[in-house]
């Protein structure tokens, strides 16, 4: 076939557009403009005045108009030669306003073999009359992938997975919601049976008996005779306790499964229940430490000390063959006598030398007359009596040497540990719902309406105490005049904001803190 | 006899090393061996059922040319390269060509690159008909057959076509010399002038350490449905589409852009590889050519591959039972796309997936180096194998000459 010069330079552009070259092989004849490809110019010529003139590519148009979105068509030679030339000039002569394709017929064809079915060539682009996403297919490929996700769970996940046994030792006090329910979203995202078991320091509350009833999860709530302290020390022992005591109600129901100790302010990630599903006897996580200072000349101090600055992570460290060598533990040196002694203060709170979360233990280690147990387990009753205090589960251990060290070997950090508490003096709603509202009010300063002058305290004021409640919620904009006259007219219930400190109406429900 | 000994003994201390060495793609998945004559194929070893004598060019048709631009060996006709690098070290290699079953050219015709890194087929043709001219004053086997016993590689875009635009490569036919020849290509079309009856098809090169330093875990689940990263029209060179990929790509594009389930783009991501891992079908569809390196890619990351190309030839047919494997839709139907691959069973797309992670499979899909038993060079000779022995009638009588060397464009006949 004899190729024209336009035909060839079509090629040329193309190579050059991403090849970079102009070589051609093919030896190119001389430049033959027979009627039909002047006649295919001027037509092109005249579509592409017509698209500038109209805005858009009035070719694609007429394409879609002439040509339904069915398979090609086969065209005789004689177009090939043309389809080049208007392609060609396209490109060349608008290249900013989208060429006018004036030749809507030019579907080339060059049958490979009479057999196939595969033409060269352009082809329309076939779009079906809504294309959009069905809600039925999108709810089958769903099912779908969780077909699929499951049986990539029953493949690679843990087989016979156990029961965990998540122990929390919790009182009421105002971040006793955000930390509780924290802990409870990690706990129902875990994928394996739970059992929550929840102490609560000064007895069962009704207050913690609401956020942990929302779970869904199996709850075990008991309270604990003694109330939280106000210092950490305290804190801490009390809390050690209780999660004593929490290990005795394993044992007394003979509840089967991995005990992990979930306090209630930590932040638990997904990886560490995979985890501890590998525990055999009792385990150890890395704990990540993260202090809390307020204290701006902490900062100047760690400057100085920067060439000692530890990784804040607690847990065990492994030599070379991956064998528990020893403990990292927290270097709490550098905020001796700054940490925090009473819960409110604005000082670090530091953590023990080990932290309980840290651990995990096969709840068989603490259950009664089991013969399989290790002898390397001291029983749980010969803690309870003791005087000095339980710091970390290690204590129910004759020797440390026996604990496995999880989450590759202490390598990833799995939990944080973290205490944050409000000031002592701080109080909340009782469940967190407003109920009645607040009579106490203060004044917004700065706001961006002008301020009205206080009202007198009436009597009228006290006996619409109930119907005060969009009081405080109605912003109107109240001009100096016109409020007094509207008053006497309308109903109280349009007045305005309440101002003034009408603190003797004070009943804040008061909860303990 | 203590000489024997210490035969055996290093014999099972090199078996021990290879196995060692073979790396384990499908960790822990049970997986589903391809029964029946086509699963055991791949597994066949080549040693000891053929030889191969590498003929010795002057390195101006192999050595030189990589010197001149050493991308060669990271795109994707890096096969030529690497075939002839594990040729000449394989034990099916033979220094005495009296007893060759087949006979290697090793000539780089595609690693003529633009600075864009794209291989230019010009003066590919003009390349080879150099090598052939010389092995056959040289040497007296391709006489002998005219090249029936011969095999090369030629993986560019349209095989031995050499040109990338498809209307010129059909126009060109195969070159003529090579008309006896068998040819080793990427590509591979039914009823296509550029595929000649008795090729062997296989797939593009992937680079093996950049796909293995991308693994992620296998527990992670497969939350993407469908997945594909790159172009829908190509802009540069054909922008009112319909001419790329025959319209399928921009189809797919039209159809499917708003569906939640088909995470498409012309993205570039740094986490494309951990990505196909979290995707259970990804789109293969055609391009300016129907094969792409996609396929090697989603069969070596478990993702279940959809093939768009009419008439495809896929890599090994022989011996992989693509149906099995795969999901085809014709272009016509890309529009139904979402219908088609929601209405599979589930139990016919974990089927797939356990056919996948075979790592047997995965292993014939990748050229890695050194060589590892039942990788695709061990496939190639598998294929080359399986057409012995000769059959008589292509040793031609003496003087009796089938081809016309002066036949084909006149710019070909030019002197390289």
């Amino acid at each position: 076939m004899k190729l024209s010069a336009l035909q060839q330079s079509y090629l040329n552009r193309r190579s050059n557009s991403f090849r970079g070259s102009a070589q051609l092989d093919s030896a190119a004849d001389g430049s033959v403009k027979s009627p039909a490809a002047v006649f295919w110019l001027v037509l092109h010529g005249v579509c592409c005045l017509i698209s500038l003139v109209l805005g858009f590519r009035f070719s694609r148009l007429v394409f879609f108009f002439i040509f339904s979105t069915s398979a090609t068509n086969l065209y005789t030679a004689p177009f090939r030669g043309a389809a080049e030339i208007a392609s060609h000039l396209d490109v060349r002569s608008t290249p900013v306003t989208g060429a006018a394709d004036s030749v809507p017929g030019n579907m080339t064809a060059v049958v490979a073999s009479s057999t196939s079915r595969v033409v060269v060539g352009r082809h329309g682009i076939r779009i079906r009359p809504w294309p959009h996403p069905d809600p039925v297919e999108v709810m089958k490929a769903h099912q779908i992938l969780e077909r699929v996700q499951r049986e990539q769970r029953a493949l690679f996940g843990v087989k016979n997975p156990r029961t965990v046994i998540a122990v929390t030792p919790t009182y009421a006090r105002t971040f006793q919601k955000l930390h509780l329910t924290g802990v409870m979203h990690s706990l129902m995202l875990v994928p394996y049976d739970l059992v929550w078991i929840v102490v609560e320091a000064g007895g069962v509350t009704n207050e913690t008996a609401s956020i942990i009833a929302k779970s869904g999860l199996r709850t075990i709530h008991v309270g604990f005779r003694q109330t939280m302290p106000n210092s950490w020390e305290g804190r801490h022992k009390l809390e050690s306790r209780m999660r004593l005591h929490a290990l005795g109600i394993v044992r007394e129901q003979k509840l089967d499964g991995v005990v992990m100790f979930a306090d209630d302010s930590n932040m638990h990630s997904m990886e560490l229940f995979d985890e501890i599903q590998n525990v055999k006897w009792i385990g150890a996580v890395s704990v990540g430490i993260l202090l809390h200072s307020t204290d701006s000349s902490a900062t100047i101090q760690r400057e100085g000390e920067e060439e000692s600055t530890p990784m804040p992570v607690q847990g065990p460290a492994c030599n070379a063959t991956n064998k528990l060598v020893g403990w990292h533990t927290f270097n709490s040196l550098r905020y001796a006598g700054r940490s925090a002694v009473y819960i409110d203060d604005r000082a670090p709170v530091l953590p023990r030398k080990l932290e309980w979360s840290g651990f995990v233990l096969n709840s068989r280690l603490v259950w009664k007359d089991v013969d399989d147990k290790p002898e390397w387990v001291k029983d749980l009753d010969e803690l309870d009596g003791a005087g000095e205090e339980v710091e970390s589960p290690l204590s129910l251990l004759k020797t440390t040497s026996m604990v496995e060290p999880l989450g590759n070997c202490g390598r990833q950090v799995l939990l944080w540990w973290l205490r944050v508490e409000a000031r002592s003096d701080s109080k909340f709603p009782a469940q967190w719902i407003i109920d009645p509202p607040l009579d106490i009010t203060v004044p917004s300063k700065r706001t961006p309406w002008p301020d009205a002058p206080p009202e007198l305290p009436s009597n009228e004021k006290m006996s619409d105490g109930a119907q005060t409640q969009d009081q405080q919620i109605n912003k109107h904009s109240t001009k100096t005049k016109t409020p007094r006259t509207r008053r006497s007219r309308t109903k109280r219930r349009h007045d305005t904001k309440v101002i003034g400190v009408q603190a003797s109406t004070l009943s804040v429900s008061e909860q303990q803190n | 006899m203590d000489f024997w000994k210490w035969v055996f003994f290093g014999f099972l201390c090199a078996a021990l090393v290879l196995r060692i060495g073979a790396v384990e793609l499908g960790r822990n998945q049970p997986t589903e061996r391809i029964s029946g004559s086509a699963g055991d194929v791949l597994e066949d070893n080549p040693v000891g059922r053929l030889k191969v004598f590498v003929y010795e060019l002057p390195s101006k048709y192999n050595k030189k040319i990589l010197q001149k631009d050493p991308r060669c060996l990271n795109h994707m006709f890096a096969a030529e390269i690497f075939m002839h690098r594990f040729l000449l070290s394989s034990p099916v290699r033979t220094l005495n060509p009296k007893e060759a079953d087949w006979f290697y050219t090793p000539v780089y015709t595609t690693c003529d690159l633009t600075p864009n890194g794209l291989p230019l087929p010009f003066k590919s043709p003009r390349m080879m008909r150099s090598a052939i001219q010389l092995i056959s004053s040289n040497w007296p086997y391709w006489n002998r057959t005219e090249g029936a016993d011969h095999f090369f590689l030629t993986p560019h875009d349209f095989g031995a076509c050499f040109h990338y635009q498809e209307e010129k490569a059909i126009e060109r036919g195969i070159l003529t010399l090579l008309k006896r020849a068998t040819l080793v290509q990427t590509f591979g079309q039914r009823n296509h002038v550029c595929l000649k009856d008795g090729s062997i098809t296989i797939p593009p090169y992937a680079p093996p350490q950049k796909i293995y330093a991308h693994l992620i875990p296998e527990n992670t689940p497969r939350s993407i449905f469908v997945y594909f990263r790159g172009l829908f029209y190509d802009v540069g060179n054909d922008p009112e589409g319909g001419y790329y990929a025959r319209g399928a790509r921009a189809a797919v594009w039209e159809n499917f852009k708003d569906n939640p389930l088909f995470d498409i783009s012309t993205d570039h991501p740094t986490t494309y590889y951990e990505d196909m891992q979290r995707a259970v079908f990804c789109l293969c569809p055609l391009g300016w050519a129907p094969w792409s390196p996609r396929l090697v890619e989603a069969v070596v990351f478990g993702c279940i591959p959809i093939i768009i190309a009419d008439d495809i030839v896929l890599p090994f047919a022989d011996a992989i039972p693509w149906e099995e494997i795969g999901v085809f839709v014709d272009e016509e139907d890309v529009p139904k796309l979402d219908t088609i691959l929601t209405s599979i069973p589930p139990e016919v797309i974990l089927r797939k997936q356990r056919l996948l992670a075979n790592p047997t499979m995965k292993q014939a899909m990748l050229f890695p180096q050194p060589a590892q038993p039942g990788d695709a060079f061990h496939q190639v000779l598998n294929g080359l194998a399986r057409k012995l022995p000769h059959d008589r009638s292509i040793y031609l009588k003496p003087g009796e000459k089938l081809l016309n060397w002066t036949a084909g464009p006149v710019g070909d006949l030019k002197p390289w």
